[in-house]
């Protein structure tokens, strides 16, 4: 506790360190701990959305690295996302082993997003934004008409992945699998902030020609960038692809897109922890929708499932736009300032 | 060779459409430097009013036609106060996600309101073709393409002769200068998306009639940057043409994806294939300003 009123510090190598204190140390450790030991004790309906919510993490810490730290808009996300469990799902058709299924969908994903990325060089702003629409809709083209490589409307099937003869064929068995994944990409994010490419990155999103004057290659960050976030997002596609087990095109529609920069949005962009928040915060918010209109349909009578979509839809938009005119910081500042409030509580000044 | 003239004047019919979907987005665009994804779910409101109003209220179709045009009206500026006014001043990515999150309500509305089923638009012109050069054109193409036609010149001339078409280029040009010099930029705002919605209400009633409407009509939205984009962001001229090339080129190169290399449904991609392509060459299309920045 001797923290309390500030940390001094006495090297950068110090005030770099991602766990300062003992103290966080051991709450992160505890709360993997919990990670670990909960799903153990509850039914697999809800290991199953645990299991959503760590693919949701994975893609919206990758889309928080392009969007929120380097500040390059992508519309095109849920494409990547889909390339890489298309890869999969190539890939594991063939025979190829899971461990290596996962970089190759990874690596296939990146050059997807590089190449999607070149005009990010001589576009900013709002004409990438489109022109990354655009990529999410040739892809979603190429997802549907690619017949002989995709399946088409028909889509792909896929087995549970198997890692050294150990098959992750159920719920909490995935569970274990992607949140180590999730983990490790956490982890590897968070990293990468604290790099040289990191911080190239936030100074191409603050004022991108003072970062070029500065000496940094605008184009080589940029790029970097795209390929680091698709990478990432395709890691997080395989495992979707494993998890669900059958693919079809519209999974990877504009809508799953736009739904991870919800995430990070009311996550709180540039933030790792934010973008944490959003993605488990966007995974239950269907869910508990369902449990609200299952018990109104119990207690009015009606059938609810016809104006459920509906209602899905109107109250995300709903809860990004409230969020942008009330709380534009996002859950990582709320949570922000939660710590402040008790920090010194019943004390504060 | 006859079939491509077809696929050539549906294809400007739909441009026709685009391009006024196109003109409201430029006017929001010029007037208050928003990117307006909700442009298709305006589009789609206004086709279902109308509809209701014709249909499940029985009013004549005129009367119908202008009580939608009252109501997009009053939707546009509900939207410009509730949702955009408390993010003038924000970054890119808050204005376009608050607009793509205005879409995603307005869309659970409609299906909320009318469900999703396809819906008919009760036959207001007539129906037998008329022949142009030898080819049979439905009525209601033609007063597409001129009503659209129209609307381009009425609003050109209110941006270069109205006082209010002045005050709204001097304040995208310059907010605090337009300011200082007396115009009220949130009365600007407000009337940008009034007009917007407006516009947009139309094309959703004509596009009406000739397809009938259904939930995903909102989906036209995104057709419209292709034509923005091809044309330059703030460039009205550019948005007329752009919106009429790309529904041009959207149907030939879909007849010819057909034929030559027997591709189906490459019509909703080939916008984006161009739409690519110009960014690549061009950055700021083909007739929007550069900007010059300074350090």
């Amino acid at each position: 506790m001797q923290d309390k009123c500030g940390l001094f510090f006495c090297s950068y190598r110090a005030e770099s360190a991602l766990f300062p204190s003992g103290f966080q140390r051991a709450c992160l450790a505890a709360f993997l701990l919990a990670l670990v030991i909960i799903p153990l004790g509850i039914n697999s309906y809800y290991v199953s959305i645990l299991c959503l919510m760590n693919i949701a993490v994975i893609g919206a810490v990758s889309l928080n690295l392009l969007t929120g730290l380097c500040g390059q808009i992508s519309l095109g996300h849920g494409a990547f996302f889909g390339v890489g469990a298309y890869t999969a799902g190539i890939l594991a058709a063939k025979g190829v082993p899971f461990l290596l299924v996962l970089p190759a969908s990874g690596a296939v994903a990146a050059m997807a997003g590089m190449a999607f990325g070149l005009p990010s060089l001589r576009l900013k702003g709002i004409y990438l934004a489109i022109a990354s629409l655009a990529a999410q809709l040739i892809l979603e083209y190429v997802f549907l008409h690619w017949e002989s490589m995709t399946g088409g409307s028909n889509g792909l099937m896929l087995m549970a992945p198997e890692i050294f003869g150990l098959k992750f064929d159920s719920d909490i068995k995935m569970f274990y699998l992607t949140l180590g994944v999730a983990a490790l990409t956490v982890l590897a994010v968070s990293n990468i902030t604290r790099t040289r490419p990191g911080r190239a990155f936030v100074a191409i999103r603050d004022h991108y020609l003072s970062a070029e004057i500065v000496g940094v290659n605008l184009f080589a960050g940029k790029l970097q960038a795209f390929g680091l976030s698709s990478f990432l997002a395709g890691v997080g596609g395989c495992l979707w692809a494993h998890y669900t087990n059958f693919i079809t095109p519209e999974q990877f529609n504009i809508g799953l897109s736009i739904n991870y920069l919800a995430m990070i949005i009311i996550g709180g962009l540039g933030s790792v922890l934010g973008a944490i928040f959003g993605a488990v915060f966007l995974t239950v918010l269907p869910e508990a929708l369902n449990a609200v209109a299952a018990l109104a349909g119990q207690m009015l009578g009606g059938d609810p499932t016809a104006s459920l979509a509906a209602l899905k839809g109107g109250v995300f938009g709903l809860v990004l736009t409230l969020f942008l005119i009330f709380e534009p910081d996002g859950l990582a500042q709320r949570w922000r300032m939660a710590k402040a409030y008790w920090k010194l509580y019943p004390f504060a000044h | 060779m006859e079939y491509y003239l077809q696929v050539f004047i549906s294809g400007l019919v739909v441009g026709s459409i685009y391009s006024l979907v196109a003109l409201g987005f430029v006017i929001i665009y010029k007037a208050t430097k928003v990117v307006n994804f909700a442009q298709g779910e305006l589009l789609m409101l206004g086709a279902y009013v109308c509809f209701s109003l014709t249909v499940e209220y029985g009013l004549p179709f005129p009367a119908a036609f202008l009580l939608t045009l009252c109501f997009s009206l009053v939707l546009g500026l509900t939207v410009e106060r509730l949702a955009l006014r408390p993010l003038i001043g924000q970054p890119i990515i808050s204005v376009v996600m608050v607009t793509i999150g205005l879409s995603s309500v307005l869309k659970s509305v409609v299906q909320f309101v009318w469900g999703t089923q396809i819906r008919v638009f009760p036959q207001v012109l007539p129906v037998v073709p008329i022949t142009i050069g030898g080819l049979p054109v439905a009525p209601v193409y033609i007063v597409a393409f001129a009503l659209s036609l129209a609307l381009f010149v009425a609003f050109s001339a209110f941006f270069k002769y109205s006082r209010t078409g002045i005050a709204m280029r001097a304040t995208a040009y310059d907010q605090a200068a337009a300011a200082s010099m007396g115009i009220s930029i949130k009365r600007i705002f407000a009337m940008s998306w009034c007009i917007a919605a407006v516009v947009s209400a139309i094309g959703g009633v004509i596009l009406g009639n000739i397809n009938g409407i259904n939930s995903q009509l909102g989906y036209l939205g995104l057709k419209v940057f292709p034509a923005v984009i091809l044309g330059g962001l703030d460039s009205m001229l550019g948005a007329a043409l752009g919106g009429l090339i790309i529904g041009i080129l959207e149907n030939v190169c879909d007849g010819l994806a057909k034929d030559i290399l027997g591709l189906d449904g490459f019509r909703d991609v080939a916008a984006f294939v161009v739409l690519v392509i110009v960014l690549m060459i061009k950055p700021h299309g083909l007739f929007g300003t550069h900007e010059i920045e300074r350090v």
